[in-house]
């Protein structure tokens, strides 16, 4: 097992370093440097090159390269043009509520995800599977800002049952017990509309695992050892699906990601995405190419827990 | 009677294909008794394993009919709690695969010990686990306690069919049935299991119904025999009758394909088993695999016929055939066909 995982993690290194480079790219390729954010209008030509100068902006492309990413290694992002501040400060209470969402999030992802998943699968063909996966073809088709819309309209507005925006109530002391419960309470909706799509995929993995499980040779042994046709379910066939169900944890949360970015629109969520889609617009490139670097990790990251969740949990893998 | 430990009725197990339902086994009669091996051969998609796994109820979806009494208790009929208790106790299977028989997840140990733990409560934990590495010890594993904390992708196919075997017997089943258990073996590897399961005959004191399809296993290992053919039993003899007097012509053929010294061709049989949905639905199931059978040998709708006490044939034309007496030359057999 540790030498698949530190296989596995040779192999992230050089994928980090291959995505830092297409973000340096990227970010040569937008309009504007470093400096633009900050440009007073006042300055000179010739007073701004002295300050090119003086910030690498004329060294050739590796050298700038190096330094930027000797600069991401210290925590330095570069500065927003729009806020005005350090990128890295605007970001982390913002990473702090995308993690925050992506975590309830998962919760009802797996919550709804694996008992629909599990009644799909076991009683496949039946109607109940038949509801179950027309909901699937639903949320598949269905952009998830539409649900989000329908979700925040019925318990937001309609019921009035949540909160409609921000990701905290205002005037709380931040630390104290009410604080984050009201932090958790903000995330509540958005997370479930994200969940709402999201179960999709898992729900039909699931689903197929089961249908795939069910008809192995070895659950015909475990019948003919004479185990009920619960405990067949309960100890063979779910026990043996819910292992892929594992390893796509790590998968889920790239696609969260795109979740996010959506649905923190819709409830004006001031996360990571909300973030994202603002500075987009705002043509804020510093803010917008930390993001896409930090969506990035998150995604390497996630595929590498899948793989390293895989092989503790299957001994094929696990015993080697 | 008392002696009689299975007894199958009337057996057919139908699978639905399209809209219609097909008999893989088609009328099954049957008796096993108590401590008796009883060979079943026959090719490929005979209906072997389709009648084994209706003996123990495995069959998820199909139509059965006919009884199955083990010790008087029909596994067709009776309530799926009763047959929990049944299956892995009192009846036994091991399978023909053993790379696909053991789940992929749980160590071996754990694999025995469910069966003792479903069928035994009251041996504990501590007993479950000796009993289990016992086992794992009689049917021939060496470093038992090690294997017992294995995987299934650790051991070799002749090493997981020994634990699956371990596991058939680990209860003491009055029944076990082998669907075929070396088929998926190496040559040596499949006389090290014939060997174990001869051996384990002796100590385990239960009925077996060993199926195959060498029909040399049947001739040292089982006192009747049962030939086969599109889900139903052509012949049925003990070992020295069928094998000396062969009545069947599909039995006829099938020992000639068993390499003999000075053998003639005339007897194989064409083609192979058709499928399910292509077996002819009425009249003899065999016949177009025999052209050398004249057509008026052939019986409209072939039952079996008792010929010789215990020994029974599908349909009476072996009396078109020219059977030689037993002390004519081997080599004689054949000309008589045609
Ligand atoms: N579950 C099933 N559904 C449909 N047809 C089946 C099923 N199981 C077996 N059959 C068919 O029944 C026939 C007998 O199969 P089987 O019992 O596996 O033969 P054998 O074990 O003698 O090789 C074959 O034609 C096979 O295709
Ligand atoms: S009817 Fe013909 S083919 Fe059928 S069993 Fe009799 S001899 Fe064989
Ligand atoms: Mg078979």
């Amino acid at each position: 097992m540790w030498k698949f995982i530190v296989r596995r993690l040779l192999v992230t290194f050089p994928q980090i370093v291959f995505l830092s480079v297409l973000v340096f790219v990227m970010a040569q390729f937008m309009p504007g440097d470093a400096l633009t954010g900050l440009i007073d209008p006042n300055i000179s030509p010739e007073a701004l090159e002295i300050q090119r100068e003086r910030l690498g902006l004329n060294n050739p492309w590796y050298v700038q390269y190096v330094d930027w990413l000797g600069g991401l290694v210290q925590g330095d992002l570069g500065q927003s043009f729009r806020f005005k501040m350090d990128v890295t400060a605007l970001i982390s209470e913002r990473v702090m509520n995308t993690i925050l969402l992506s975590l309830v999030s998962l919760i009802f992802t797996y919550l709804i995800a694996i008992p629909l998943g599990i009644i799909s699968g076991r009683y496949n063909d039946s109607p109940l599977d038949s509801a179950i996966t027309g909901y699937s073809y639903l949320g598949f088709a269905t952009p998830i800002f539409i649900f989000a819309l329908v979700v925040l309209w019925v318990f937001g507005f309609m019921l009035g049952w949540f909160p409609t925006s921000g990701s905290v109530a205002p005037g709380l002391d931040a630390g104290s017990m009410e604080y984050y419960i009201s932090k958790l309470y903000h995330a509540l909706l958005p997370g479930l509309s994200i969940a709402l799509i999201s179960v999709v995929s898992t729900i039909q993995y699931l689903r197929s695992e089961i249908v795939d499980t069910k008809q192995k040779d070895f659950i015909i042994t475990a019948r003919a050892k004479g185990a009920s046709e619960n405990r067949v379910y309960n100890k063979h066939i779910f026990r043996n699906s819910l292992l892929p169900i594992a390893a796509f944890f790590g998968w889920e949360i790239t696609s969260l990601i795109s979740g996010t970015v959506f649905v923190e629109r819709v409830f004006s969520y001031p996360g990571m995405g909300l973030l994202f889609l603002e500075s987009v617009t705002g043509r804020d490139f510093s803010v917008v190419t930390a993001l896409v670097l930090l969506f990035g990790i998150a995604s390497i990251l996630g595929a590498l827990l899948s793989d390293i969740i895989l092989s503790i949990v299957d001994p094929r893998i696990r015993i080697k | 009677m008392s002696n009689e430990l299975l007894k199958i009725k009337n057996l057919s197990t139908s699978f639905r294909i399209g809209d219609e339902y097909y008999a893989a086994v088609d009328d099954v009669t049957l008796t096993l008794n108590k401590n008796e091996v009883l060979g079943i051969v026959g090719e490929s998609g005979s209906g072997k394993s389709a009648l084994a796994f209706s003996v123990m109820r495995l069959h998820t979806k199909a139509k059965i009919e006919g009884e199955v009494l083990l010790n008087n208790q029909d596994i067709v009929t009776m309530p799926k709690s009763k047959l929990d208790k049944i299956r892995g106790d009192e009846m036994a299977m091991i399978f023909q695969d053993p790379l696909t028989a053991l789940n992929p997840l749980t160590p071996i140990g754990g694999q025995i010990e469910e069966t003792l733990f479903l069928h035994n409560r009251k041996l504990g934990q501590q007993g479950r686990k000796k009993r289990a590495v016992e086992l794992l010890d009689l049917v021939g594993i060496p470093n038992a306690e090690r294997v017992f904390e294995q995987f299934p992708h650790e051991l070799s196919g002749g090493m997981r069919q020994r634990v699956i075997i371990a596991i058939a017997i680990a209860n003491d089943p009055k029944l076990l049935i082998a669907d075929e258990p070396t088929t998926a073996l190496d040559v040596t590897i499949q006389a090290q299991i014939l060997d174990l399961i001869r051996e384990l005959k002796e100590k385990i004191h239960a009925g077996i119904i060993l199926i195959t399809h060498d029909l040399g296993v049947v001739a040292e290992m089982a006192d009747r025999v049962a030939v086969m053919y599109a889900g139903q039993i052509v012949e049925i003899a003990s070992v020295e009758k069928l094998f000396e007097n062969p009545l069947h012509p599909y039995t006829r053929s099938l020992l000639n394909s068993v390499p003999v010294e000075g053998q003639d061709t005339l007897h194989v049989i064409q083609g192979v088993v058709p499928s399910l949905k292509n077996l002819p639905r009425e009249g003899c199931r065999f016949a177009a695999r025999i052209p050398w059978v004249d057509a008026s040998a052939h019986e409209e709708n072939p039952t079996m016929h008792e010929v010789e006490s215990g020994h029974f044939v599908r349909c009476t034309c072996h009396e078109h055939f020219y059977i030689p007496d037993q002390n004519e030359e081997k080599g004689e057999q054949s000309n008589g066909i045609s």
